[in-house]
Order: C-alpha cells, then sequence, then structure tokens
C-alpha cells in the first residue's frame, strides 16, 4: 500500500531558502520522518534533520508540520488527507542551521542559567528519604524529553527575538517548578527566582505549550500556574491590577488570579471561532473555561468596591471629556454580554452572616 | 588542499567521546578531580541513546527484600552472561551500583519510592530479588537527565569561581569524532568534525574515555538509534586497542519488522503467551514443524491440542509457539530463509484472528496503544510482522576491569559502558546496563585524571596524522563517481542481517565475510553529495568506514566460536561447550585487516567462585575446572565483603 504523496520541504540556510517540492513513496503506517529518511535516500542525501531515537523519547525531530510543532516521528501520514501536501519547517523560533536543523542553544543557555538542584546538607547519599505521593509532582516535569516544541510555540519569544534576554521559556518555567517542588531540594527561593530571572511575568498562560507537549505535560496549569500564583500574592502585577478595575473587585483572591485576567484581555464576542489569539486569551475560551474548573456558584467571592466616583457622586468623565459618542459603560467597554458565568461575581450581602 | 584548512585546535586534560550516562558520568568524575575535560556529543547534549533504557538500573540495595546483596547480584549477573564475563568487572559492578544510584540522588534524581520512602525496586528476568531502581518506564531518560544536569551544577561552580561555564567542563554537542591521534603509543588527541558547520576540531588531550555506545545501526531490524555505529569500537582497533567478545549480540527474535515507523521495536512474548501464532506467507502456522525431539514430550503435536492449552493447561501439550526464545528465532529465520517470509523480512505474527477485539485490548493494552500511537497499527485488525531485532553488543574495548584502560598497545585510553566488554558475558540481564555506565563512567573518568597527573610530558600530535586525518574525512565529498552512502549501508544492514543474525552458520559467515571485502572496496570509494554544512549523507559516509571495521570483527568471531553461547547461536553447534567458556576471542587491526586470537579467561578468585552451587558449575565448567573447584572449596570461606 504505497503511494507518491506531494511534501513540501523547507531548504537553506541561514542566508535564506525556500520550500521545495518532493513527490515520494509513502507506505501505510508511516510517519513523516520515515518520509524524511526516504528522502534522503533517495532524492536528498544532503537533507539536513535531527534525530535519534525514533519511538517519541529523545525529542529530536523537532519540526513543524503544515505550521504545526510536532515531533517527526510522531506524526503519522494517516492524520493527513490523501489528496493533503504536508509542508515541513524548521522551527521558527530558533535561528536556522540549514534545512530542517535550527540552532537550539538559547535552550541550553537558559538551562545553564537556571540554578541546579540543592541537595540537603545533612543527609547522606542513601539517607534520602521521600514519599511517592510528594515525588510524583516533580516527576511529572520529569518526563519532559527537551523537544523544545514548548519553546518554539511559545509567543513571547516566538515572533520577539527581543524577548529572549529576559525570558526563559516554559521548559524552564517547569524545571524551576520542578525543584519548587522537590522534597529535598535546599533552596527556597525558586518562585522568585522564576519572577525575577526568568522573566516569568511574560507569560500570559495562553496554554500553547501545553497544547504541543509530547510528553502531555500539564505545562502550565501543573508548572506555570502554581508559580504564579504565590509569586503573585506577593508581587504587583498591571494585568491583576486591571482585572481588578474591570470587575469591581478592590481585592483579588489567589486562586482566581487567572479567570481574572482572562476576562480582561478576552471579550467572549470577538475571540470565538478559533482563532489564535495571542491577546492574552486563549485559543478556545469554551475549553478554557472547562479547565478552569468549572464554576462554584457556592463560592464565595469579595465585595465588590466603590465605583470610582468623584465627590459630587459621579464618574470623572463627560460626554465632552471622553473620545466616544456616549457615556463609557460601568462594566468597562471591552466587557460584552452576557458574561461568561465564571466570571460573574456577585457577592449576596448575606454571605458574610455564616 | 589540506595546508589551508582551517582547523579549531582545543586543549583539554580528558576528553570523553560520546555523551550518554557513561560519558557524562567519566567527564563528572574526571571535572571532580580537577581536570579539564571535554564532552564530545555526536547529538545534542541529553539525546543519547540512554534515554531508551526502560527497565531501570539493577544495583542490590536492598530496599524491597533484604536478603538482597552484591553477592547475590553478581551470582546473577554472571549466570545471565554464561560465566563468560570478566568475574572483576562483575564483582565491581555489583559492589558499587548501589552507591552510584544513592549518588544520582544527590545530584537531584527522582526515583519512585517504596512505602518508606527509599527508592523502590522492582523484578526483572534474571535477577532473584526485586532489584531494578526505576522511575515509570523511563529510567534511562532520569538518568540522563540528572546526569546532564549535575554537569550543569558543576558548569555554575565553575562559572563562580573562574567567571566563565566552560572553564572546566564543555559539552560540545553535535561533534563526531573521526580520528585518534598518537604519540608512540600514547593517546595524543582526537580529531573530527562539528556536524553543523563541517569545520574541523582537533583535541590535544593526554586522555581519552570512549562512551560511544553500540553498533546496532548496522543491522536492518535494530532498536538503536544512527549514533550506534560502532565509532568508539573502530577508534579504539585503530589506535592498537583490542575488542572482545564480539559475536556476542542481544537480538529479540519478535521484533516489529513492519511498517518502518515501529520498525525495531519489541512484541512481548505474552502476545504469544496470550493466543498469538506465528504464519508464513502462506498462512501455515509453521511453529509445529520445528519442534526439537527434546521438546516433543511437551508441545503439542496438532494445532487442536495447542488451542486447547490456552484454557486447560493441564490437560493439553503448549502451543509450540511457546518455545524458547532460540528456537523461536531459528524457526522464523528458517522461515525466511526458505521465501515464505513476509514483504518485509519476517513472518506473520497473528492474534487479530484468534482473539476478540476487547480481549486483546484487555490484555495487552500498552501493545495495544504503543502500536496503535506510533503507526497506527491496529493489532486487533491485522497480524503484525515480526522478525529478530538487534538490541545491545556485549562485546567492545577489552579493558582493564578496574580502571576501563584499553588493552593492547596504547596508553591513554579509556572505554566504558556498551563500547567496552567483558562485564556482560555473553548475554546481559536487563537492567544492568544503566548500572553498568554508572560504575565503569566513573572509574573511566577517574583513572583518565589520574593517568594525565602521572605524565612527565604532554604526548604531541604530529601534523601529518592530522594531515591524513583531513583527507580522509574530505574524501567522500571529493569523489562523485562513488555509490550513495545510503545504499552501501542498506547492503552492509543485509549482509549482517541476514547472514550474521540471531542464528548463524559456517557457511553463511564465511559468505558473509566475503561480502564485507567487498563492501569494503565500495566503501572505500563511497562519495557523497553537497557540501560540509550538516550533511548527513557525509556524515553516514564516514561512519560507514568504523561499522563495517566493527561487523568484521563479528563475523570473524562468530565464525571462530562453534558453539552457542547466549548471545551466539550457531545452527550448526547447537550446545553450549565448556571449553569455550575458557575462551575469549581478542579482534586487533593489523594494518587493515582484523585479525584474530584467543586468550584465556581470567580465573576466578575462591571466594567468588564459592558462591556458586557445584551443582550448578558443572553446567558451565570443564572436569578439570570442577576438580580445582572441588580443591578449593573447603577454602572458599567467607566472601570479602567490602
Amino acid at each position: 500500500m504505497s503511494a507518491k504523496r506531494q511534501f513540501r520541504i523547507w531548504r537553506g540556510d541561514e542566508t535564506g531558502g525556500d520550500l521545495q517540492d518532493y513527490m515520494v513513496e509513502v507506505n501505510e503506517g508511516e510517519v513523516v520522518l520515515d518520509v524524511i529518511h526516504r528522502l534522503q535516500a533517495t532524492d536528498a542525501p544532503d537533507l539536513a534533520c535531527r534525530w535519534n531515537c525514533k519511538a517519541g523519547k529523545c525529542g529530536s525531530c523537532s519540526m513543524e508540520i503544515n505550521g504545526k510543532p510536532r515531533l517527526g516521528c510522531m506524526t503519522r501520514m494517516s492524520t493527513f488527507g490523501d489528496e493533503e501536501t504536508v509542508t515541513v519547517t524548521p522551527l521558527r523560533t530558533f535561528p536556522v542551521i540549514r534545512d530542517l536543523v535550527t540552532d537550539v542553544s538559547f535552550n541550553y543557555e537558559k538551562a545553564r542559567e537556571t540554578p541546579a538542584f540543592a541537595p540537603p546538607a545533612d543527609v547522606a547519599p542513601g539517607d534520602y528519604r521521600m514519599q511517592q505521593v510528594d515525588v510524583e509532582r516533580s516527576q511529572e516535569f520529569r518526563k519532559c524529553i527537551e523537544c523544545f516544541l514548548c519553546q518554539t510555540v511559545c509567543h513571547v519569544i516566538r515572533d520577539h527575538d527581543e524577548n529572549k534576554q529576559a525570558f526563559s521559556g516554559p521548559r524552564y518555567f517547569i524545571r524551576a517548578a520542578e525543584l519548587d517542588m522537590h522534597p529535598l531540594d535546599a533552596r527556597t527561593d525558586r518562585k522568585e527566582y522564576a519572577q525575577a530571572e526568568q522573566g516569568l511575568g511574560f507569560c500570559n498562560i495562553t496554554k500553547c505549550c501545553t497544547e504541543v507537549c509530547p510528553e502531555h505535560i500539564k505545562i502550565t496549569d501543573n508548572g506555570i500556574i502554581p508559580m504564579k500564583e504565590r509569586v503573585v500574592d506577593r508581587r504587583y502585577d498591571p494585568l491583576v491590577w486591571l482585572g481588578s478595575k474591570i470587575f469591581r473587585r478592590g481585592e483579588t483572591p489567589q486562586t482566581s488570579v487567572t479567570t481574572a485576567r482572562q476576562g480582561s484581555a478576552t471579550p467572549p464576542s470577538t475571540s470565538r471561532g478559533g482563532v489564535h489569539s495571542h491577546a492574552g486569551g486563549s485559543h478556545d475560551p469554551q475549553a478554557e473555561a472547562q479547565a478552569q474548573s468549572g464554576v462554584n456558584w457556592h463560592r464565595e467571592v469579595p465585595h465588590p468596591t466603590a465605583p470610582a466616583v468623584d465627590d459630587r457622586g459621579r464618574l470623572p468623565l463627560t460626554e465632552l471629556t471622553f473620545d466616544r459618542a456616549a457615556a463609557p459603560s460601568p462594566f468597562g467597554d471591552d466587557v460584552a454580554f452576557p458574561l461568561p458565568p465564571e466570571h460573574l461575581n456577585f457577592a449576596h450581602p448575606e454571605q458574610d452572616k455564616h | 588542499m589540506t595546508t589551508t584548512t582551517r582547523i579549531e585546535r582545543h586543549h583539554y586534560d580528558v576528553v570523553v567521546i560520546g555523551a550518554g550516562g557513561a560519558g557524562l558520568r567519566a567527564a563528572i568524575e574526571a571535572r571532580l578531580a580537577g581536570k579539564k575535560t571535554a564532552i564530545i556529543s555526536k547529538s545534542l547534549f541529553g539525546k543519547a541513546h540512554t534515554v531508551m533504557a526502560e527497565g531501570g538500573a539493577a544495583a542490590a540495595m536492598g530496599n524491597v527484600n533484604s536478603r538482597d546483596n552484591w553477592q547475590v547480584h553478581f551470582r546473577d549477573t554472571m549466570r545471565g552472561g554464561k560465566f563468560l564475563n570478566n568475574f572483576r568487572m562483575a564483582e565491581l559492578h555489583a559492589k558499587e551500583s548501589p552507591q552510584r544510584i544513592w549518588e544520582l540522588e544527590t545530584y537531584g534524581a527522582l526515583f519512585d519510592r517504596t512505602k518508606d520512602g527509599k527508592i523502590s525496586q522492582r523484578n526483572f528476568g534474571g535477577h532473584e530479588y526485586p532489584r531494578l531502581a526505576h522511575v515509570g518506564d523511563r529510567t534511562g531518560l532520569e538518568l540522563i537527565r540528572t546526569l546532564q544536569q549535575k554537569i550543569v551544577s558543576l558548569q555554575q561552580e565553575d562559572k563562580r569561581e573562574f567567571g566563565s561555564y566552560d572553564a572546566r567542563i564543555k559539552v560540545f554537542s553535535e561533534t563526531t569524532i573521526t580520528e585518534l591521534l598518537l604519540d608512540g603509543d600514547r593517546v595524543a588527541g582526537a580529531f573530527g568534525y562539528y556536524r553543523e558547520s563541517g569545520e574541523f576540531v582537533l583535541f590535544e588531550a593526554p586522555a581519552v574515555v570512549l562512551a560511544t555506545g553500540g553498533v546496532g545501526r548496522s543491522y536492518k531490524v535494530t532498536s538503536n538509534s544512527w549514533e550506534y555505529t560502532g565509532d568508539g569500537h573502530a577508534l579504539a582497533l585503530r589506535a592498537g586497542a583490542t575488542l572482545i567478545n564480539m559475536e556476542f549480540l542481544q537480538f529479540h527474535p519478535t521484533g516489529m519488522v513492519w511498517p518502518p515507523s515501529v520498525k525495531g521495536i519489541l512484541v512481548t512474548e505474552s502476545v504469544r503467551g496470550d493466543g498469538g501464532v506465528l504464519k508464513n506467507s502462506e498462512g501455515k502456522r509453521f511453529m509445529f514443524d520445528y519442534v526439537p525431539d527434546v521438546f516433543r514430550k511437551q508441545y503439542a503435536e496438532t494445532e487442536e491440542e495447542a488451542d486447547r492449552w490456552y484454557t486447560d493447561p493441564d490437560n493439553n501439550r503448549r502451543p509450540p509457539e511457546l518455545l524458547p526464545r532460540d528456537e523461536v528465532a531459528r524457526a522464523i529465520n528458517s522461515e525466511v530463509k526458505a521465501g515464505r517470509g513476509s514483504p518485509a523480512g519476517g513472518v506473520f505474527l497473528d492474534i487479530a484472528s484468534r482473539r476478540s477485539a476487547d480481549e486483546i485490548r484487555r490484555r495487552l493494552p500498552s501493545m495495544y496503544h504503543q502500536f496503535k500511537e506510533l503507526a497506527d497499527v491496529d493489532i486487533t485488525a491485522e497480524p503484525m510482522e515480526v522478525g529478530p531485532t538487534c538490541h545491545y553488543v556485549m562485546g567492545g574495548v577489552e579493558v582493564d576491569p578496574d580502571s576501563g584502560a584499553a588493552f593492547g598497545h596504547v596508553r591513554g585510553l579509556f572505554a566504558a559502558g556498551e563500547v567496552s566488554g567483558g562485564m556482560h558475558g555473553s548475554n546481559r540481564l536487563g537492567g544492568n546496563s544503566l548500572s553498568d555506565l554508572l560504575v565503569f563512567g566513573k572509574r573511566a573518568g577517574g583513572h583518565a585524571a589520574s593517568y594525565a597527573d602521572g605524565l612527565p610530558a604532554r604526548p604531541k600530535v604530529a601534523v601529518d596524522a592530522v594531515e591524513a586525518a583531513v583527507e580522509t574525512a574530505l574524501a567522500p565529498l571529493q569523489r562523485d563517481t562513488g555509490e550513495s552512502p545510503y545504499t552501501l549501508q542498506q547492503d552492509l544492514q543485509a549482509v549482517m542481517g541476514d547472514l550474521v543474525g540471531i542464528i548463524r552458520r559456517e557457511g553463511e559467515l564465511t559468505d558473509a565475510l566475503g561480502r564485507l571485502a567487498e563492501l569494503r572496496e565500495r566503501v572505500a570509494k563511497v562519495s557523497a553529495a553537497g557540501g560540509r554544512r550538516y550533511n548527513p549523507g557525509w556524515h553516514l559516509a564516514l561512519d560507514l568506514r568504523n561499522m563495517l571495521v566493527v561487523s568484521e570483527c563479528t563475523a570473524k568471531a562468530a565464525l571462530e566460536r562453534q558453539e552457542s553461547r547466549g548471545g551466539h547461536t550457531r545452527e550448526d553447534y547447537p550446545a553450549m561447550e565448556p571449553k569455550w567458556r575458557q575462551v575469549n576471542l581478542v579482534c586487533a587491526l593489523d594494518g587493515d585487516t582484523v585479525r584474530l586470537t584467543r586468550k584465556p579467561l581470567p580465573k576466578m578468585r575462591p571466594e567468588l567462585i564459592g558462591l556458586f552451587d557445584r551443582a550448578e558449575l558443572a553446567k558451565y565448567l570443564t572436569d578439570e575446572e570442577l576438580a580445582d573447584f572441588d580443591a578449593l572449596v573447603p577454602d572458599a570461606g567467607e566472601a570479602d565483603n567490602r
């Protein structure tokens, strides 16, 4: 069962290059990497491509297949339509060396900057005692095969080379989280470090990294968010401030920081329809809402703050000083109705009584 | 040409070639000894083949069963290797692996735990007690990541002290060494190229540690990655060192041979235990034709009886699909050679037509998901194509057991891990390879460091040797009349897979040696298209030379050893022969040709041989050795409890 299939592969180096067309034999059950190997053995012996284990365990064959960061060895040809052209390009975030090979040294530099495990001073080798339940949290992050797909998809650096200096990327946030959660790590400043040195604050939780992770590590939910929450506890964050303004909250409780943030930047009316928005919202608000574990109707929300009115009881805006034809919405102009239920923050007047 | 070629030069005290478990552990040790250390990695840092190890690392910590100790582990290892192991290596390995595992925890490793918080240990074939420290099924990844992160932490120390991460330990990723350079009989350096740029690089160093892994890419069906081209084996040979036990390769009889996306992946024997049957291209269940006389009484003679066994094992005999591994392998091999194989050169393993889809999914969940995810093969719907798969090479550089220093006429060369030979004898136990990497990686790194310390003067690299190395490296690019390296690799893989595979015969081995000689001529004329920048065709053309010479060693040693033992099965000599247990086959390079010599095995110390029952030893030892043992036993006494 073999057929000729159309492949477009980016060939070139740092001076430039273009997509080249190949017709190549594809057999049943093959993956993209198999097809690239066949091309090397036939039409393109010098086609550069990294690979090692061919079993999804080493993370070498990262490439962008039809625009999506994937592992070549884990992308089955059967997932494409029979007539579909398969376009393979190098990882966009890193400088090209040749063809599908990119210079990923950025990641190794960031790895070197992340402080290593600090062994406890008074425990001898062989005397380490940890409970399975305690090591499991860090073990999830240690599944990482360093394919750097999360790094290449992260929009903070994907099209913003200038951010690379100050931003370590999801791979190293989960490294920091792993050490933070390590039962015997002697350092206590992993979160502060992530915020101050790794650029954790740049991340606005679009979850692209979690989506591309071939190991299915919940990078955002289990790594980044717990790191952020406790950091936010102690730090000033302009997004939280903005959220609190729009939703009239004097104080945003820790556990709803992410919800507030989404509400602030993703009006439901504009981000529907699968638009890949990087303005701070998610790709799919509904999935996002679900991931936020639904709405707890019995939760207690903070009392609303008083409106920002002047001593005459008016908003400090008039039709004359405002740039629109009518008075602004008291809820903020970027809020559309109905509000998504998880953004409702009605505080029952009686809620403090029990 | 050569005089104008730019060559980057570096000076190091210790150069470690290979960045898998053994290489990284060796580098850590050399750096801890204060030596300026370079790590050469053919891939990116942290991608080495060690990540593939799933089971765990064997170490007699006694966390799960307190009766476990190094003596038991030593016994298991020797048994597994059919007593051909270098006993001293097996002893050191059994004694030191617990410390090496505990040490990893101080580097940040997180193994699975027992209820009382210690490192959990699991059972594995051939190990008497639960002994494998593990992290789910990704122990190899944990090991490599831990060592990688330890190296980073050492670099951070150096940054604080000297202002540079690379002050005392540097990783040269995507760099291949093509030649070791000598000053007389001393190692003086290593020459190679950066894969990314194609630029040449010369490391001047008095001590080199080889940790390059195995040779599996010379086989058609293998679970090994592209890096496994026997580089270290070949570098050692060309530098004057020797290889031992090259005839011993670990094969699994049923690996997937098709589709290519899962080629080499092992199909567990439980598929056959749960009703899977082997069929040839004519649809015949052929195992009934291959029941040897000695097993005749235990195995069914008709399909009806065999099928009744699954539900009523007490009143029926076993299906012949459940014969021992080598018998199954032999049968598959015969069917394929008789022209009744599957299109991809294996046979069909059919469970789909014999069990319901639900039952298959329930009984073999991980198999089902693995093939579904990796290849979209539904094992509940169609038969699998299986055949012998090359997995691990027991043979390798002949080393001094304590220091890892290579034998032969070269000094300053060390080897550790799969590239070294002797530790596993004729067959490796699962889980012993990860602990092998740590124990002998540390030893080789430490001894390389002290060797470098003890040298009165640094050996010098000769200019003409570098020029010759440059010329050899550029040759494939400058020819345009030769064959493609990919064609040559396929031909080499066909020769090794078909003629020097899991079951061997004299005629085929002789034939293989003839074909390898032809291939040698063709490989000498290989040409690679394209330039020097990240050109996989050129890289393969250079690797072929190594694959070829190592394949010759395997074929020659396999022809010489007229017995079957562990990872070497001769159809014409099916029995294990005590006389052959006393012999190691040693390969050396004489000019261009592989020379094979026999060398007696070192004699086990009395307190070690005293750990075994006489009845067990009688299976392995000659009558004279047994007489010696009887004389010794009263004196064997207490084992050394270091």
